[in-house]
């Protein structure tokens, strides 16, 4: 019999795996992120000083929508091709198989955006304390849309064309997540602090990270009823 | 008092898209035996199926392992069971071997996957992906689950479609094997299956 461990680590090989093996998968959400936030000045206009008072929200919003359209494929493969199946099956928590394809899912569409986010925060002349702010806000921040997010698509897996009612049911529930994310980096923009903002953000996430596997869990035992 | 059957469904009732597919339904099976679910296309043979695994809920009635409600023992019920769908449930982009290793990590495995593929005659195939096999040589991949699982309950969709004859006969062999090492099977088919402990269940 093989350990939970084992289950998780196997899945996450094999998540990551196919993600590589698919370019496109792990290619769009950083593309769509750095075009949204490239194209913005062309059409504000260059001013530096519009573009900092807005830089925090704009990259942020592009952060969101970014992870918002790389989830909607998430559990879509393997419902299709019955592996979905196979882990509902499985004699493992699904709770903690459903950890291993967000962790899976957060590595490759999430951290890159964190990674890329200084270069856009000097794109458009966020001040230095900002641009530092930004990947950390990030960090935090993107993990838990991915959690939330999740859960949407767990309960949309089943409709063919769920992508509308994911946005609906999933972006009320990113608001909170979009406010503390921009307080965060805006804060420090304009010499305050921002511990506050981030101990709020990292708050949803602490939260976020045992109770939506349950949820997905849930939700997944559900559409494939 | 006798021991309870490994499998038991009493009075289940199913129903998809407002039509009743079966009612008051039972389904008894026990160690060495093989139920055969016959019927015509849309009478709810995989509907039963899925609800033998646990993956749907019947309009009303339970299903019991070993005498325990499988809501109440999923994990440990898991432990003991094999669903093979009619879809594959193979990556396309992995490998036939990463499948079967994959596979390994989440379930109760045991035996070399390189073995049971070549005992499936697909030797040279262990390192193609998934998309570039037959459907016949897919079909192969995933029952070499069968070879490789320690389940003892199995639950088999359709296992036939698209086996050629020294498939089939392969796949009755290890079927036969499995009832007489105390094991026990559900299986639909439109093949006609030589087991013996063979129960047919009309759902038509």
């Amino acid at each position: 019999m093989s350990s939970p461990t084992q289950a998780f680590f196997g899945l996450l090989q094999r998540e990551l795996r196919l993600t590589i093996r698919r370019r496109n998968d792990w290619l769009n959400p950083p593309l769509f992120f750095i075009l949204v936030v490239a194209l913005l000045p062309l059409g504000i206009g260059p001013d530096p000083q519009t573009l900092a008072l807005i830089a925090p929200g704009v990259i942020w919003v592009a952060a969101l929508l970014a992870t918002l359209l790389s989830l909607e494929r998430l559990f879509r493969d393997d419902f299709d091709d019955g592996s979905l199946e196979q882990l509902l099956l499985s004699p493992h928590p699904l709770p903690l198989l459903v950890l291993a394809k967000l962790l899976a899912h957060w590595l490759v569409t999430g951290l890159p955006l964190v990674l890329i986010s200084p270069l856009l925060g000097v794109l458009l002349h966020l001040p230095l304390a900002g641009i530092l702010a930004l990947p950390v806000s990030l960090l935090i921040g993107t993990p838990a849309l991915t959690l939330i997010g999740a859960i949407g698509v767990a309960l949309t897996v089943s409709l063919r064309r769920g992508g509308i009612l994911l946005t609906l049911l999933v972006l009320p529930l990113y608001v909170p997540v979009l406010i503390f994310g921009t307080a965060a980096v805006t804060a420090p923009a304009q010499g305050l602090p921002n511990a506050g903002q981030l101990a709020l953000l990292g708050a949803l996430l602490v939260l976020a990270l045992p109770l939506a596997p349950l949820a997905i869990a849930a939700g997944l035992r559900v559409s494939s009823h | 008092m006798t021991a309870a059957p490994l499998l038991l469904g009493t009075q289940l009732t199913c129903v998809r898209e407002r039509r009743r597919l079966f009612r008051h339904l039972d389904v008894e099976l026990d160690v060495g035996q093989a139920l055969y679910l016959e019927g015509a296309n849309g009478s709810g043979k995989t509907s039963l199926l899925r609800i033998l695994s646990g993956l749907s809920e019947p309009r009303a009635g339970t299903v019991l392992w070993r005498g325990e409600n499988i809501r109440d023992c999923r994990l440990s019920y898991y432990t003991q069971l094999l669903y093979l769908g009619h879809n594959p449930a193979l990556k396309n982009d992995l490998t036939a071997l990463e499948n079967l290793q994959f596979y390994a990590q989440l379930s109760r495995h045991h035996g070399e996957a390189e073995q049971a593929l070549t005992h499936l005659g697909l030797r040279g195939h262990e390192n193609q992906p998934i998309r570039t096999l037959s459907a016949g040589q897919r079909r192969r991949v995933a029952l070499a689950r069968l070879w490789l699982s320690t389940a003892q309950l199995w639950l088999l969709d359709e296992p036939f479609t698209a086996l050629d004859r020294t498939g089939v006969q392969h796949l009755q062999q290890r079927m036969a094997e499995h009832l007489a090492a105390e094991g026990a099977i559900v299986i639909t088919s439109h093949q006609a299956i030589d087991l013996p402990n063979i129960t047919r269940l009309n759902l038509s």
